[in-house]
């Protein structure tokens, strides 16, 4: 796992994607930061943080894209599927280096923080709540932008199909609220990734909220595995 | 050692392999001969773990490929058909990456440095793959396979791609680690199969049509009693004498090779010698025989009847009469 780690996260600076993700990410944070606290003279960054959650609609899956859909293009999967360690390794290595390039992004926002907090006072245990459901929301979504590109071979078809998916993920939250059904809007409204998030922008740091992006995690990763061993039987 | 079991993969209803067994031994050096498509690809593949196969067993050094992988990969060692390099990193790099991935514990440094040197990649050591032509890249694959010195080594036709300078390195080194390693390496090419191998297991659309050695192979379907003669004489005349030696059957005029000297196709009664008693009557008349061997049929004869039965004179001739009406053609204009 670790081999697959290193070098996936090597991957990242050696093919561009990982400078882009974060100098798209730096800059996108670093214009809702001005937007929302500083032009109101607010070390309030609420406005930051929930604004973060439709870039990385766009930005996640340009991280993800070339995760498995390149190795099949270039037949290097031959090389991982026959080396002497299990699919969930293979899987989890890959999903590590890319938590580890988003990570660097997300730690740049308590940058930001520090930055206020010379000019007011912080409220920091709600902006680390922020930084935390952040970090999850990332997570969930690189689990689900991992499992679009084991889907294909074709980088661009795994990053429009992430970008679609989370989409989807995002908009489940507004199609419930025009279901007459009380049962089903209530089920979709508590599988909506942006219902999840919001309260971490809130201030609220809800355990439920934080178990839901694990299991959303789990569960695509474990699709994600699911995937490459049914590639082996077809 | 690897045995296979009476292995099935299909794609629907169409079976890319159909059943084949067979057994390889340690020190053993095994050739898969067959056309393009004819399920070696696949084979390897289901024992490297990278398919699964639809039926049937596959045991690596004991260790079933399906129950127990990680230890039968632990074995392996696999060049696919197309190497699975990294484009975008260096020779080191990638070997360092293979090394780890293996959870390899030979000394480092040493060891990657010893395989770069058996596969005469020493010199791109620090280069992109990327850059590398395509005959060190190959190369770069047969070492990566190396890594960790596994026991079993499957290579899918690893002399793809190399300059006939390399490809005899790259047999002599196989031949080489054929001494204490089991390997299996495909190909469709039948000299590099006969000058490497041990045994070798003919394969044509997923079904097995022959295991033996290559000498065996060519023996079982070679005719004794078929001699193919090159004699220096009056054409007309050697027919009519060499018809009157005891069980020919027929004598037939080929072609003519030097000036006076014709190649004849003579054939015999099943089990009989007609060598000696050919040279004897051929002398008394002073006629010489330049040249006289059985016609033993050649590793690519073999290959073309198992695989096409007894439509190969048929192929063969269609293929003549295409080139004739080509030629025809050509002159025309």
């Amino acid at each position: 796992m670790s081999a697959i780690f290193k070098r996936e996260a090597r991957a990242y600076f050696d093919s561009l994607i990982g400078y882009i993700f974060l100098t798209a990410f730096f800059a996108a944070s670093g214009i809702l930061f001005s937007i929302t606290s500083l032009q109101f003279g607010s070390t309030d960054m609420s406005g930051m943080y929930s604004g973060l959650f439709y870039i990385l609609l766009v930005l996640i899956p340009i991280l993800t894209m070339r995760t498995l859909s390149e190795e099949k293009r270039q037949k290097t999967d031959q090389l991982l599927l026959t080396a002497p360690l299990s699919l969930s390794s293979l899987v989890i290595g890959k999903f590590l280096a890319a938590i580890v390039i988003y990570s660097i992004g997300v730690c740049m926002t308590l940058v930001y923080a520090v930055v206020a907090s010379f000019f007011g006072s912080v409220a920091w245990l709600t902006v680390v709540g922020n930084a935390v459901g952040l970090e999850l929301l990332g997570a969930a979504f690189i689990a689900v932008g991992i499992f679009v590109s084991s889907l294909t071979e074709n980088q661009v078809i795994a990053a429009i199909g992430g970008f679609a998916a989370m989409l989807a993920l995002f908009l489940i939250g507004s199609i419930s609220s025009i279901i007459p059904v009380p049962w089903i809007a209530n089920i979709l409204q508590g599988l909506s990734f942006s219902a999840r998030y919001n309260p971490f922008t809130y201030g609220v740091f809800d355990f439920s909220n934080v178990l839901f992006f694990i299991s959303a995690m789990a569960i695509f990763l474990f699709l994600t595995v699911r995937v490459l061993e049914r590639r082996r039987w077809s | 050692m690897i045995e296979v079991k009476n292995l099935v993969k299909s794609y629907g209803d169409k079976h890319a392999v159909a059943g084949i067994s067979f057994k390889a031994n340690d020190g053993e050096i095994l050739g898969f001969l067959g056309p393009n498509g004819a399920g070696k690809s696949t084979t390897m593949n289901i024992l490297t773990g990278y398919l699964s196969s639809t039926s049937g067993e596959a045991y690596i050094n004991g260790h079933d490929i399906l129950e127990d992988p990680i230890a039968a990969k632990k074995e392996i060692g696999y060049l696919p058909e197309f190497p699975p390099l990294y484009m975008d990193m260096t020779v080191k790099e990638y070997l360092c990456f293979v090394y780890e991935l293996r959870g390899c514990r030979l000394p480092r440094n040493t060891h990657l440095k010893e395989i770069c040197e058996l596969v005469k990649i020493d010199n791109v050591y620090n280069r992109r793959i990327a850059n590398l032509s395509k005959g060190y890249k190959q190369r770069v694959g047969l070492a990566q396979a190396l890594v960790g010195n596994p026991n079993v080594l499957i290579l899918d036709e690893p002399t793809v791609g190399l300059d006939p300078k390399q490809i005899i390195e790259i047999r002599t080194l196989i031949k080489k680690l054929g001494k204490n390693h089991t390997v299996i390496l495909s190909s469709h090419i039948l000299s590099e199969v006969q000058a490497v191998c041990d045994r070798i297991v003919v394969i044509n659309q997923g079904k097995i049509v022959a295991d033996d050695t290559a000498d065996n192979l060519s023996r079982e379907l070679t005719a004794d009693h078929k001699l193919i003669a090159r004699i220096d004489g009056p054409k007309d005349e050697v027919i009519k004498l060499v018809q009157t030696i005891p069980g020919v059957v027929s004598v037939v005029a080929d072609m003519q090779r030097e000036k006076g000297v014709w190649e004849y196709n003579i054939e015999a009664v099943e089990g009989t010698d007609i060598r000696r008693e050919l040279n004897r009557r051929l002398m008394s008349r002073n006629w010489y025989i330049l040249g006289l061997r059985s016609s033993e049929l050649s590793l690519e004869d073999i290959f073309l009847k198992l695989t096409m039965g007894e439509s190969v004179t048929e192929f063969l001739a269609d293929k003549a009469e295409d080139l004739a009406e080509h030629y025809e053609e050509a002159e025309k204009q």
